[in-house]
């Protein structure tokens, strides 16, 4: 079972990689939504998958008694879901923004920050607004 | 209570700032008087971690392996007190340079988050918890690079997120095995647990792990693409706080766990360090050498001197670690200084392009001066901060014979004067290209024709502060290197840690 499910993982690190290496920021996207799951399976799989009972304790016993299924991989993937979830829709929502404000997805075209020489000249504008312009240019060509 | 301090000042301070929103004024004074009291809780932390040796504090009373274990050895303390020095200059420094915009959209409460999650990293001893506070730390700094809203934040900070997102998650997964092998995640535990796996793969795939991950952070040679791409577009405040503690999260993470848990012995994980170290020195002098913004040329350097400190981790002597702890300790507030300095040139001439301006020197010799101690302490000049600590590293380079590191390093530290007289020269030296009238030009249109002279000083003063603490430690370097030298030593020799966090077991 463990096998399986660090198969599973592996094809889902492997897709990720695949989308994330595209260089279009929706693919990425999903790239992430990929390898935040392929994490959440391999912290299941760390905590080994057994068919055992519940980690419940009876009235008045000190331990559970017979086997009991380890509590602690489930918590730790209900946190890396959470923070996981957020972080996606931070990026999704800046993705988003990304699009309205520079006009494109493609993360070759992102060069606002970082203007190419031959687009900005020699004395290229960090903030500057010939770099942006040079961007948009090619998303809309 | 002591060990919690440092996390729960900066949280508390986030929420009341959070709830002062409409009060710009009394928002900005509690964020001050928060890094006032975190700057002192953490000098209390410090000196009882000096008297006392390491401490941990046990969170909800679960006994070590079990619960969350908070715990503060010397090199935990130190770099909490020189969080609290950051976080008082960004927030004094804040007064006079984040924007309206920028304060409605949340600055405040954002930087103090930041500080939550940089205190909690240095200050947990579970790993897990540190992804957490990584996560913290991630999440407060998006908000802080895109808080501005121009097109250049965004652009930047998408480089920023995406690729520190596949970090945290390389960190998890890392994690996860770590637990798997071992069935703990107690970094003092682990500290025991690993090295008794012996030679397993598991080893060193998570050595691999948290070495990318932990690599990606600290801004290392292949991995350092993110830095360069965003670290010039957020407001000068912003940058200085990113430029100081960020990255020396990741560099203190990569020595916590590269010293307590792994060793450097783990196969290739000495190689990788060393060749990463001189690539990253190098290639960040060129990086910079290269760029014509002083922002720009400051974030390549932030990427150099990384090198600088893991080389210290990587060559693994006593000597070595504690050249790497002083770099680090040094590094921080010469870099913040620089971020805030070339801000003030910036804010006085108009532009952050070194071929627009200038003049500097003629109408603000002052500034030169402040500008010269952390430039020059960051090049290496005796005798300031920098060049105590490179001297501890190129020594250590010497003794354990890597003849090659040695000399990358004196000839980093060369093309690092180059690049600071080039900032020197263009911002500085020469005339200002528009004619001796537009000197000040900037300073009337951004700062607002009344309001000049208090924002100014409002800049100028933790610049000042941190000058004086780089010109303290270069002077004083003799405690200083004390301090680093037993931090150094409770790395090397963890006894006292793990009998702090587990105790009598040991």
């Amino acid at each position: 079972m463990e096998t399986a499910i660090a198969g599973l993982a592996g094809v889902l690190v492997a897709a990720a990689l695949y989308l994330m290496l595209t260089g279009n920021l929706v693919r990425f996207l999903f790239g992430l939504a990929l390898l935040s799951n392929a994490a959440n399976l391999v912290i299941f799989a760390a905590g080994r998958l057994t068919w055992a009972a519940p980690p419940l304790i009876a009235n008045g016993a000190q331990a559970p008694t017979g086997t009991a299924a380890n509590a602690l991989p489930q918590a730790l993937i209900l946190t890396a879901i959470v923070i996981g979830f957020g972080l996606l829709t931070f990026t999704l929502v800046l993705v988003y923004r990304t699009y309205r404000a520079l006009g494109t997805v493609e993360a070759d075209a992102l060069r606002v920050a970082e203007p190419l020489p031959d687009t900005g000249g020699a004395h290229a504008p960090g903030r500057g607004a010939e770099g942006a312009g040079a961007a948009r240019r090619r998303a809309v060509e | 209570m002591l060990l919690a301090a440092p996390i729960l000042i900066p949280m508390i301070a986030a929420v009341a700032v959070f709830a002062l929103g409409r009060h710009p004024r009394a928002c900005r004074m509690t964020g001050v008087a928060a890094s006032g009291l975190l700057l002192a809780v953490a000098l209390a932390l410090a000196a009882r971690v000096w008297r006392d040796g390491p401490i941990a504090a046990q969170m909800g009373g679960w006994p070590a392996p079990f619960g969350i274990t908070l715990v503060a050895d010397l090199f935990s303390a130190a770099m909490v007190v020189i969080t609290g020095i950051i976080a008082l200059a960004v927030t004094v420094y804040a007064l006079g340079d984040v924007s309206p915009d920028e304060e409605r959209r949340g600055h405040h409460p954002l930087v103090q988050g930041l500080l939550v999650g940089v205190c909690g990293a240095f200050l947990t001893g579970d790993l897990f918890n540190l992804y957490v506070w990584f996560e913290v730390m991630l999440i407060a700094s998006f908000g802080l690079m895109i808080v501005g809203g121009t097109r250049a934040q965004i652009d930047g900070a998408v480089k920023y997120v995406c690729l520190n997102l596949i970090a945290t998650i390389a960190f998890l997964m890392g994690v996860a095995l770590v637990y798997g092998a071992t069935g703990t995640l107690n970094m003092a535990d682990l500290a025991v647990a690993v090295p008794a796996l012996g030679a397993d793969t598991t080893v060193t795939a998570t050595a691999a792990l948290f070495l990318f991950a932990f690599g990606v952070k600290a801004a290392l040679f292949p991995v350092f693409f993110w830095l360069p791409a965003s670290y010039h577009t957020p407001s000068v405040t912003t940058s200085a706080l990113f430029a100081a503690l960020l990255t020396k999260v990741g560099v203190y993470a990569l020595i916590r766990v590269f010293t307590l848990i792994y060793d450097v012995g783990v196969p290739g994980v000495q190689t990788v360090l060393l060749v990463g170290a001189a690539a990253t020195m190098v290639t960040g002098v060129l990086g910079a050498a290269a760029q014509n913004e002083i922002r720009r040329i400051l974030s390549f350097h932030i990427i150099s001197q990384i090198g600088y400190m893991i080389l210290g981790l990587a060559l693994y002597t006593p000597l070595a670690l504690v050249g790497a702890i002083f770099y680090v300790l040094h590094h921080i507030v010469v870099k913040a200084n620089l971020f805030l300095i070339g801000g003030i040139a910036a804010r006085l001439t108009g532009s952050e392009d070194l071929s627009r301006i200038g003049g500097l020197w003629a109408s603000r010799p002052w500034l030169g001066v402040l500008f010269l101690i952390p430039a020059l302490s960051l090049a290496g000049i005796p005798p300031l901060s920098g060049f105590w600590a490179k001297l501890l590293i190129v020594k250590a380079s010497l003794d354990a014979e890597a003849w090659a590191m040695a000399a990358i390093a004196l000839a980093v530290g060369l093309l690092t004067v180059f690049s600071m007289s080039k900032i020197w020269v263009e911002a500085f030296w020469k005339p200002h290209p528009g004619g001796d009238g537009d000197v000040d030009a900037g300073a009337g249109t951004v700062t607002g024709s009344g309001a000049a002279a208090p924002a100014l000083a409002a800049l100028v003063w933790p610049a000042i502060g941190l000058a004086a603490i780089t010109v303290a430690i270069g002077v004083f370097a003799g405690p200083m290197h004390e301090v680093a030298a037993r931090a150094a030593d409770e790395l090397l020799s963890p006894e006292r840690y793990l009998a702090a966090v587990l105790g009598v077991r040991q």
